[in-house]
């Protein structure tokens, strides 16, 4: 366990003090097995109280966790037979996307996601998950063949966001994520779509709109960075623990406003703490909204998902 | 009757002017936000808020724009109640709202409705930028959806004005998803062989830009107009090199081949009459 989050560290110290408990018992002539079970006893409250009340801003934290599975870990797990295909036909291959066909149990779909990298070499590669107009050009190309060749099609979130540099603007990057948006409304196969860390503002919408719109548990979807919310807002980006708050970031929150089908459960501790169990989840997830989604005919699918969409949003 | 007609006067010429700088009678005269040079503000008002001198063009209330562009008495609001809640509580929000109602005199950042352009029907959307700055909650698109809607029922084209500096912070993530249900909106329309003609003017950034306003069957904007996805300063952070002067402007998005057409304000009215008659022909031909 590399990485410790700062609200976890009551947790690891507890669990240490055990270990040292019982390698003393074992050298030893005392017995310490009372010790260790009222300890042990005190630390699956002490779990139980910690990760059962996460906070956003505890969240925000599992949610950019360096060891929280991307993508590719998922289409490990969940799908056999993958093969990535690469470029968008028009002016490179971005990394920060990947886009590929695979089996899901037996049915051929297609699999796009954002991908961030494990080490600083990959994630410099991937420019940390925030795609140029070429990434969403390449998804929106993939989706395209799926629908052609009647594939579904599985989305993958996780990405800080469309990114802000000046070869995105000159590729036009918004008018890639319009394209996506629009395309992605008339797709005639399902889409599923699945936040499984950040899901940052019009990059993480560009690969969002689908049938069904799941969350995993400590993923977030915002408009904004909590420390881009912070900076706006009361100019200050060391408040963005209040802005993780305020901004309604959460699975939990999407839920209650309307935006989301579903809250994918973690392992727990977090995804990190067991990719296989957490894969399984995901898996389950899938298939139910698979399911639900084959019994559609394409036009009954379009309607359906312009209903989704139509209702989004609170006024008067 | 004469002092009746000077506090008349006098009333009117203190309302308060976002364009008049105190060195400048309110009212009566206004200021060129870029040359500086001074003008009656009668003479501003019919150049529709463009500068006389140097063609920069002042952003444009969404009410003079369509009283220019439709024919008179045609025009027919839809959705005028429709108004912001506040979805998250968020501090403040309800305040601010009711500020810019009365300041402005809308219920929101657009308006939407029909009317006749020289003779042609059509439905039309658009947007002000003094209201909240032009930025898009739920209330904004739900009168952009339901206009796009009736545009498909009633078989008119689509004509929308973006002028926002993007989505609404205080409504979060329901406002990235207003990006969603108008491009699920435009996505049916544009099937149904609608047309959609959006002018982007000053400025159209970050979410409006990447959906709606980049989603029409032509693109145009206003010359000088700010249009971009990400904010300047956030770029030059990030890459952390000068951006150039004419970055994201109308100018820079038609060299790179993002717009159509850059279109004066003076031209938009015949521009936009050729169109809706060649796709009326094309349609009554078909």
């Amino acid at each position: 366990m590399k990485h410790i989050l700062e609200f976890e560290k009551p947790i690891i110290n507890l669990k240490e003090k055990i270990v040292e408990l019982k390698k003393f018992t074992s050298e030893s002539e005392l017995d310490l097995t009372e010790e260790i079970t009222t300890l042990e006893k005190r630390l699956a409250e002490l779990e139980e109280d910690v990760y059962g009340n996460l906070k956003p801003w505890d969240r925000v934290q599992m949610a950019r966790h360096p060891e929280r599975p991307t993508t590719m870990d998922y289409v490990e797990e969940i799908f056999t037979s993958f093969i990535e295909f690469h470029g968008d036909r028009y002016f490179g291959d971005d990394e920060a996307i990947i886009a590929g066909i695979a089996y899901y149990h037996d049915q051929p779909v297609t699999v796009i996601g954002h991908q961030r990298g494990k080490d600083t070499k990959e994630n410099i590669r991937r420019n940390f998950g925030m795609p140029h107009p070429e990434g969403y050009r390449k998804a929106l190309r993939h989706m395209k063949q799926a629908e052609k060749f009647n594939r579904p099609i599985i989305c993958f979130i996780d990405t800080k966001g469309a990114y802000p540099g000046k070869a995105a603007e000159e590729r036009g990057q918004s008018e890639a994520i319009a394209k996506n948006l629009m395309e992605m409304a008339g797709l005639t196969v399902p889409i599923i779509c699945i936040v499984i860390g950040e899901g940052g503002s019009g990059g993480a919408l560009a690969l969002g709109v689908g049938d069904r719109l799941h969350m995993l548990e400590n993923s977030t979807y915002s408009v904004i960075s909590p420390e881009g919310a912070a900076a706006l807002l009361w100019k200050d980006s060391r408040q963005a623990k209040r802005a993780a708050e305020t901004m309604k970031i959460t699975a939990y929150d999407l839920k209650d406003l309307h935006v989301i089908d579903q809250i994918i459960p973690e392992a727990r501790g977090g995804a990190h703490r067991d990719v296989k169990q957490q894969a399984e989840y995901i898996d389950l997830v899938i298939k139910q909204s698979l399911e639900q989604l084959s019994s559609y005919t394409k036009d009954e699918l379009l309607e359906k998902r312009w209903e989704k969409y139509k209702v989004i949003g609170e006024f008067e | 009757m004469a002092k009746f007609m000077f506090s008349k006067r006098k009333k009117y010429a203190t309302i308060p002017s976002e364009h008049s700088k105190v060195d400048v009678p309110e009212g009566l005269m206004q200021k060129c936000d870029k040359c500086h040079k001074i003008f009656y503000r009668k003479e501003m008002k019919k150049t529709l808020n463009v500068c006389p001198n140097c063609g920069y063009h002042h952003p444009l209330k969404a009410w003079d724009r369509i009283e220019d562009l439709f024919d008179e008495g045609t025009f027919k609001e839809w959705d005028k109640q429709l108004t912001s809640v506040n979805p998250l509580d968020f501090p403040d929000y309800e305040e601010k709202i009711k500020k810019d109602r009365q300041k402005t005199g809308l219920n929101e950042g657009i308006i939407t409705g029909e009317g006749l352009i020289n003779g042609q029907a059509t439905s039309v959307a658009v947007m002000d930028s003094s209201f909240r700055m032009g930025s898009m909650g739920s209330a904004i698109g739900e009168k952009i959806t339901r206009a796009i809607e009736n545009a498909r029922e009633a078989s008119l084209p689509f004509i929308i004005f973006t002028a926002s500096g993007g989505a609404r912070m205080q409504e979060g993530v329901l406002s990235l998803m207003q990006m969603a249900k108008t491009s699920v909106a435009i996505k049916r329309f544009s099937d149904s062989g609608g047309l959609m003609i959006s002018i982007m003017t000053h400025p159209t950034t970050g979410g409006v830009s990447a959906s709606f306003a980049s989603l029409g069957d032509y693109n145009f904007a206003e010359p000088g107009a700010l249009i971009g996805f990400a904010g300047r300063r956030i770029i030059e952070q990030t890459i952390r090199e000068k951006l150039p002067e004419d970055f994201q402007t109308a100018e820079f998005q038609l060299k790179h081949g993002q717009l159509d057409r850059i279109v004066p304000r003076e031209e938009m009215k015949d521009l936009l009459t050729t169109l809706l008659e060649m796709h009326q022909k094309g349609r009554n031909d078909a």
